[in-house]
């Protein structure tokens, strides 16, 4: 199958919004919770069992990403949306047929395991393309595409909330629910089919920026072989671990920082914490990746990776001292975990060129589902050690805050780490005397 | 907004008013993000609501 090549004349602006119609669709992942409830009290499931199909899904994200990059590569974005949409629409369907029938595996197997190829097919489908269509800004353009993975959770949980509220708790209203998701979501994602087109071949777009490493270009298997990779990969896992570890438990974290003080923090206003959390995290994708193409990828990462640090220091240091302190604190961490998400496919482009930047983009986020396990991990096990140990408030969480300094700090280092890709990595390019762009040489068929 | 340029590319003619500059129907480019956008604003506006309660509380 080759990529859908644009047609004289398309405009680049038309690309984000195919971009985003998927990532808001399968951000929907990130707003399960809504379903948690209802599944146990309907099927009798204890929490474990109700967030087996979510973590499935993360599971199937990464791993769909990191071994589906090379196939997106090869048969363009079109190919990957039409696979997201497939596999999205019909885990909902197999989940809604599961709940009608009260056989809880086909929930997990159809939302957890097709839903979650999906998922990963999904993330990383528009990434290469809208490098492609907007070389002189790569960051704010997969940042625009990437901000719409968190948006989609926002989106997803008041109206499946609704939603549920109208069809019932019971499994017949799951079951309802689930349906309509797959549907609608089938009917959503179907723009971004429709409208992706990867720029002709023989023309750039615009002219691109400066181009950083002299139109470099370097194939995914040759990439996860270089040393670049492997430190962009730890600056990841670090960037994710340190903004998941608040995300994760930002809820009772916040309640416990203000339990013995004179402004203790009440349910509904933590809820209200959790809410801005998910704008910071929003707003650092498509500010701090815009951010990132006027000063730089290996700039940006200082500033998410350093300034993370100073603020983690803050908050274990004067954060039960001031509530303002705390909040603003975590929304600069936030803001940073979001904007690690959306600049690292720029990074990857600036070091390793457009040519399987996608595929390369896929393994990468390998990183990201060890750093889904390890924050949770370091936050959780370390409150509950201290709990037992007798501490309370605020001292639950300094060990794990100065664990989080260590690894931004570990990050740090491995940006600094970062060189050009040697030339014996790159791809022989025949065209590259030819052209100075750096256009997919498929995409000229 | 700026849009790839082609030699075939129409020229900007004055029945061309509704098309952007490389030639795509401008209404096609504000349906595109409007269908994207209506849902993201749905979900900001529940986000700010929610988000009101930590004043709030």
């Amino acid at each position: 199958m080759s990529p859908p090549v644009a047609p004289p004349g398309w405009s680049r602006w038309l690309v984000p919004p195919a971009a985003l119609s998927v990532h808001l669709s399968i951000g929907q992942a990130y707003a399960w919770s809504v379903f948690k409830p209802p599944l146990e009290s309907a099927l009798g499931l204890s929490g474990t069992q109700s967030a087996l199909p979510f973590q499935l899904g993360i599971v199937m994200l990464g791993l769909s990403a990191a071994f589906g990059g090379t196939l997106v590569e090869r048969n363009g974005p079109r190919w990957a949306m039409t696979v997201a949409l497939v596999c999205f629409s019909t885990g909902f369907l197999i989940a809604s047929l599961g709940a009608a029938t009260e056989q809880y595996w086909l929930i997990v197997f159809g939302y957890g395991f097709v839903g979650g190829i999906g998922l990963g097919i999904g993330y990383i489908s528009p990434v290469s393309t809208l490098i492609k269509w907007f070389p002189d800004r790569p960051g704010m353009a997969t940042g625009i595409a990437i901000m719409g993975f968190g948006g989609g959770a926002l989106i997803a949980s008041p109206w499946s909330a609704q939603m549920l509220k109208s069809f019932g708790s019971d499994s017949s209203g799951i079951a309802l629910a689930f349906l309509v998701h797959g549907l609608s979501y089938a009917v959503f994602m179907t723009l971004g089919v429709l409208l992706v087109r990867v720029p002709r071949g023989d023309k750039p777009p615009v002219k691109a920026g400066p181009a950083p490493l002299d139109g470099v270009q370097v194939s995914a298997n040759s990439a996860v072989r270089t040393p670049q990779f492997w430190c962009l990969w730890v600056v990841l896992c670090m960037n994710v671990t340190a903004g998941i570890g608040i995300l994760e438990k930002a809820a009772p974290m916040i309640t416990d920082f203000f339990a013995d003080t004179s402004t203790p923090v009440s349910v509904s206003a933590a809820a209200g914490f959790v809410a801005l959390l998910s704008a910071a995290n929003m707003a650092g994708r498509i500010g701090w990746s815009s951010t990132s193409d006027l000063i730089g990828r290996k700039n940006i990462y200082r500033v998410y990776l350093g300034v993370g640090a100073i603020m983690y220091l803050l908050i274990s240091q004067f954060g039960d001292s001031s509530k303002p302190l705390f909040i603003v604190c975590a929304l600069v961490i936030l803001s940073f975990y979001g904007g690690g998400f959306a600049t690292i496919p720029a990074y990857l482009k600036d070091l390793f060129g457009t040519y399987q930047v996608g595929a390369i983009h896929g393994r990468l986020l390998t990183a990201w589902s060890t750093a889904g396990v390890l924050g949770p991990l370091i936050v959780n096990w370390i409150a509950d050690r201290q709990k037992e140990a007798g501490k309370h408030g605020a001292q639950l969480y300094d060990t794990s805050f100065l664990i989080m300094i260590g690894l931004l700090v570990v990050g740090f280092v491995a940006n600094e780490l970062v060189r050009p890709v040697h030339a014996r990595h790159h791809i022989p390019a025949p065209r590259e005397a030819a052209d100075d762009d750096s256009v997919q040489p498929q995409q000229s068929a | 907004m700026t849009t790839p340029s082609s030699p075939s590319s129409p020229p900007d003619l004055p029945h061309s008013r509704l098309r952007s500059s490389g030639g795509t129907p401008i209404p096609l480019i504000a349906f595109a993000w409007l269908w994207v956008g209506a849902p993201l604003c749905y979900g900001l506006y529940e986000l700010v609501l929610k988000a009101k309660q930590l004043f709030a509380g």
